[in-house]
């Protein structure tokens, strides 16, 4: 294998291998990748390719998860240290963050054996039946409803959430899929809230389509990217005809609307789809984005994901095609996720701490399977898979990398506190560095973000350094004779000017006179200067976290 | 003639100004006879807008009851909407607008009544003088000379009194030639390439006519230019198809039979009312309110603006590549070529010479290729996007080179001197000024309008230290590398400076603009400071070493 395959590419990383028709150089492989890497090999013999061809069919969708990377993947940790990197990301100081559990919510372990849901973490938060609360997110998937069925203790439940928050009368209930989907759905036994049955609640519906219409639109916009020096409409049509960015933007809206009505009707809202794993997923994590500055530092992104989609149960296994298995469960939920992040950045450049670097090194690391957070659909199975005891957490290994990762632009926690994004169509672009990311001759060829980094890694060299320069000068006026002397020297080496010693023995010269205050401010005011923007720097940031 | 009679109400109260993204603000509305002046009343809120009359594309008017409303189009393309109670007012400020917004003689333009308030350091009606240009070419090569048979500009009235042409043809051949191309425009240096001592040329079309007429001085004069053995390349920034209708009317392109060591590509860049058509196309869309991912997308599509911006690109890409790649001399003509001629020829000088894109060298570029080379400005910026009135000559030629430039900016962010504002400032003033630069259609105009006596000129402004310093790029660092941009449509992207300019906040942009200007100046700070630190200690060191030698 070894003598094809390059490095760079992760067997679990191959979406598809396509063997092409014969050319002049020989048997030529396509291979298609899940982070949107496509690479092409030319192999001599026909025998060759073809076993090189089944080999990457079965490396790249094996069908035990005990094959995958993750289980065989050693970085050479100690035990603790890889023990303390699944410890990284609590669950449970997050909502202590949020101030739960408090006299409206609790924290439950009723699903401690899963026998409640078994998608459901063992620990979750409900409304103790409580009077005083603010407004909150709440997610769940649909009722199982029918047209006539109904669930009391289901109404009660959504009350007791409504009641949770006695700021407004009235709550919410999102549905994310378009009324049409979820009428289907009702015929089917399944359906959405009756209206009747349940108090004070409005419904709405934001039309986000499901993950065979999320599928196909990538894979026609994957279609576009690769086209050989298409014109310009052809492009645009071509992006138009994928509907992705369309779909982007409903997401967006989704995410939007949620904000917006937390934050200003300060009414509690219930947001479910079908099973409450994708788009709901996705429209959670991205009003909490949106609500909370916390979730755009890297921290906060980490829990935000381990929140609302590793613990709530996205199948990432099934969505990403981990293993052999339904194509058809295959879908690129959690990508439009991370899509919507980089358009939030795009209009808000300077309110995460990361940069694009840290959303594709998480694209690309859910697909990877080279670290167990990402491994399996649920809570249940990763414990069942013994994650925590076999494999790495990603995030230490991202935190490591922070100083790469970050951007530069970042003002702080608190220099903004919800994004209220533009949602009209011109506002969202076409991400080139994801679905174009390995076509490198599309890409500026002058990095600004490179530019920035290196500028911060000099600062801290350069802030060292006038430190140290600093110290160095008073020790080295320690040894001269007379006190007299040496703010002389410092001001005449500040005026750039070298005085002869001789002049500084004897002290009294004339010429000398001026020296002592004009040398004691220069000594003072220059360092204090580049001091002085530090500190209001710091300043800046302080405030920001009170 | 007196502006105070087409004023019939000079100032009204109570007036409502709406501008997106902006509270409505109620304040007195003036007009003089060159600017629309809103002041708004409230203390602690005492804002201002002036806006040229110049700038003002279109006007409409609506009534509801008693109250009228008149909405403004800029050619800047900004809307704003001001709600004036009373009808007759309303109806007499709409009527003045109209009529002095629409304005016939060039004499009467705000340029010629403007007083400037600021310090005239440098002249710029001689800061950009074609002798300088010259003496710089001088210092590389003998093979050029600066000729002045357009001095009276009986030769070509589209071009400059000076101009620089092979020195092995002498006035008489060029006046022989001038006959030959379209408008007297025959071929001169517009760019040479000091690397490999190649040169880039421009002119007009041949007049080779049906029966293919020729003109031995042409060839002559375009093959001085050459190596010997070399072969050079024109291109015709047309298709062959309306190269070849072009000869019906007259026209035509160089034939392989007279110039056998040229080889000929047509490009096809879009000329006036196609280019007005997608300007005015691209603008609907970017005011399109509705929610509709498809529309947006589809109306992008049909406008056609980046398809013309892809082609501009690929043909300067082309003519630079031929210079710089290929080792060959380059002659770019269209028709008549003050249009796709100068945006060619202008956008392979930003590629090639990294002098063009410094803040001087970019002006000196505007000043060269447009200005002087005869791009009518005053034709083309006639109108913007919104106007009702029938086109005649407009078209978007220079703002789609502005945008250009944005494009290459964009993928080399590192390489320009100037910033994304400079290049929307020259797109404003080409199409309403306080000064006279973009005034005229071709410099005899220019000559004959006494523009240097009596307008100032945006040079003269805009290289002021202080003004300068908002268009400086924070991240410039001097590339003397020729720059190859992607043309991918992947890496072509709307202008939002220019057409979503008032159609968001731009907040958000600005705040990250700053933050990177405070990251770099704060390390070139520190950087300084360490730098004289270590100077200082090291100083006291060479001190101490005699102090201790000393005793």
């Amino acid at each position: 294998m070894e003598h094809i395959s390059t490095p760079k590419i992760l067997h679990h990383h191959i979406s598809s291998v396509e063997k092409l028709p014969l050319t002049t150089a020989g048997y030529p492989l396509l291979i298609h990748c899940k982070n949107f890497h496509v690479a092409h090999f030319v192999i001599g013999q026909e025998r060759d390719c073809h076993d090189v061809f089944t080999s990457l069919l079965k490396l790249s969708q094996p069908v035990k998860p005990e094959e995958l990377y993750a289980f065989s993947y050693n970085p050479k940790m100690s035990k603790e240290s890889r023990e303390m990197g699944w410890k990284l990301i609590d669950l449970k100081l997050d909502y202590q963050r949020m101030g739960i559990p408090n006299d409206s919510w609790e924290i439950t372990d009723i699903n401690k054996d899963y026998e409640v849901c078994s998608t459901y973490p063992p620990e979750i938060v409900v409304p103790r039946a409580a009077t005083k609360a603010v407004a909150a997110l709440c997610r769940c998937s649909q009722p199982l409803a029918g047209f006539s069925a109904r669930c009391l203790e289901d109404e009660q439940m959504l009350q007791a959430i409504r009641e949770a928050n006695p700021g407004c009368p009235f709550m919410y209930v999102v549905d994310t899929r378009p009324k049409l989907n979820a009428m289907a759905n009702r015929a089917a036994g399944k359906g959405y809230e009756n209206e009747d049955n349940y108090e004070n609640i409005r419904f709405k519906f934001i039309g986000i389509e499901n993950i065979h219409v999320m599928r196909s639109s990538l894979q026609k916009l994957l279609e576009v990217c690769e086209m050989k020096s298409p014109s310009m409409s052809d492009f645009l049509t071509g992006l138009e005809n994928s509907g992705w960015l369309r779909h982007i933007k409903a997401v967006m809206d989704a995410g939007v609307f949620l904000a917006k009505a937390v934050r200003e009707e300060r009414a509690s809202v219930l947001v479910h789809c079908s099973d409450g794993w994708d788009r709901t997923a996705q429209v959670c994590s991205l009003a909490s984005l949106l609500l909370d500055p916390f979730y755009r530092t890297f921290k906060g992104f980490m829990v935000l994901i381990e929140k609302e989609w590793i613990a709530m149960g996205h199948k990432f296994s099934h969505r990403c095609g981990h293993l052999d298995g339904d194509p058809k469960e295959v879908s690129p939920v959690f990508t439009q996720f991370v899509e919507c992040v980089w358009q939030l950045m795009q209009q808000f450049p300077c309110s995460f701490e990361f940069s694009e670097r840290f959303l594709l090194e998480i694209h690309d690391h859910v697909y990877s399977c080279q670290f167990g957070n990402f491994l399996g659909t649920c809570h249940k199975e990763r414990e069942e898979l013994r994650i925590f005891e076999k494999t790495h957490s990603l995030w230490p290994f991202l935190l490591q990398r922070k100083q790469e990762l970050r951007n530069p632009l970042y003002r702080g926690f608190t220099a903004y506190k919800e994004l209220q994004p533009n949602t009209l169509p011109f506002s969202f672009q076409f991400w080139c560095g994801m679905y174009n990311r390995f076509d490198k001759g599309m890409h500026p060829k002058q990095c600004v973000l490179d530019q920035l980094l290196s500028c911060l890694g000099h600062k801290v060299t350069l802030e060292d350094n006038a430190a140290e320069l600093e110290n160095k000068l008073p020790i080295l006026d320690g040894p001269l004779p007379s006190k007299g002397c040496t703010s002389p020297k410092a001001g005449a080496a500040a005026a750039k000017a070298p005085t002869p010693p001789q002049d500084c023995a004897g002290g009294a010269a004339p010429v000398l006179s001026n020296g002592p205050s004009l040398g004691h401010q220069k000594h003072k005011e220059s360092p204090a200067q580049p001091r002085d923007l530090r500190a209001s720097r710091e300043d800046g940031q302080a405030q920001h976290q009170e | 003639m007196e502006f105070a009679e087409l004023i019939k109400t000079p100032r009204a109260d109570n007036v409502v100004l709406h501008r997106p993204f902006h509270l409505a603000v109620e304040g007195t509305l003036c007009l003089t006879g060159h600017h629309l002046i809103f002041s708004s009343r409230r203390k602690d809120n005492t804002e201002e807008l002036w806006l040229l009359h110049s700038n003002i594309d279109s006007i409409e008017k609506r009534f509801v009851g008693s109250l009228g409303t008149i909405v403004i189009r800029c050619k800047d393309l900004r809307i704003i909407q001001l709600d004036i109670p009373g009808m007759e007012e309303c109806l007499n400020i709409a009527s003045s607008i109209e009529a002095l917004s629409t304005l016939d003689s060039v004499t009467l333009m705000y340029p010629f009544f403007y007083r400037p308030m600021f310090e005239v350091l440098e002249d710029g009606w001689s800061s950009f003088l074609l002798e300088q240009e010259f003496e710089l070419l001088s210092s590389v090569t003998n093979e050029w000379r600066l000729s002045c048979v357009n001095k009276e500009f009986s030769v070509c009235p589209s071009y400059p009194p000076l101009v620089i042409v092979p020195k092995s043809v002498d006035d008489e051949a060029l006046r022989k030639v001038a006959l030959f191309r379209q408008g007297g425009r025959f071929p001169v240096l517009s760019y040479y390439h000091k690397k490999n001592g190649m040169a880039m040329m421009r002119s007009s079309q041949p007049l080779t006519g049906t029966n293919g007429r020729r003109c031995k001085e042409d060839e002559k004069l375009v093959n001085a230019t050459l190596r010997s053995g070399r072969r050079g390349f024109v291109i015709d920034t047309r298709p062959l198809t309306v190269a070849q209708q072009a000869r019906a009317k007259g026209g035509g392109f160089e034939q392989e039979v007279h110039y056998p060591q040229w080889r000929r590509i047509h490009k096809c860049i879009e000329r006036f009312n196609i280019l007005q058509e997608s300007f005015i196309k691209l603008v609907e869309a970017c005011n399109d309110q509705s929610h509709n991912m498809d529309r947006w997308l589809s109306k992008l599509e049909a406008s056609n603006w980046l398809t013309h911006i892809k082609e501009l690109l690929t043909a300067a890409c082309l003519a630079a590549q031929c210079i710089d790649r290929e080792g060959a001399s380059v002659l770019v003509h269209g028709s008549e070529g003050t249009d796709s001629t100068l945006q060619v020829t202008s956008l392979a000088q930003i590629i090639l010479d990294p002098r063009c894109r410094t803040i001087r060298g970019f002006e000196a570029l505007v000043v060269r290729e447009w200005l002087q080379a005869g791009h009518p400005f005053q034709q083309r910026c006639a109108q913007s996007a919104y106007s009702n009135s029938k086109q005649k000559w407009e078209a978007p030629v220079f703002l789609l080179f502005l945008e250009c430039v944005w494009q290459i900016h964009r993928q080399f962010p590192c390489s320009f001197e100037f910033n994304e504002h400079f290049l929307i400032l020259l797109f404003e003033h080409a199409y309403a000024s306080q000064f006279g630069t973009f005034l005229g259609n071709n410099e005899s105009e220019r000559a004959k309008l006494k523009l240097p006596q009596k307008t100032m000129s945006l040079w003269s402004w805009v290289n002021r230290p202080e003004e300068l310093s908002r268009f400086q790029n924070p991240l410039y660092e001097a590339n003397s590398l020729v720059i190859w941009p992607s043309v991918a449509p992947q890496s072509l992207q709307l202008w939002e400076g220019v057409f979503l300019r008032w159609n968001r906040t731009s907040r958000f942009l600005e705040e990250a603009e700053e933050e990177r200007i405070h990251i770099i100046k704060y390390n070139k700070e520190l950087q300084a400071k360490v730098n004289a630190l270590r100077r200082q200690l090291a100083e006291m060191e060479t001190d101490g070493e005699v102090q201790q030698d000393g005793p």
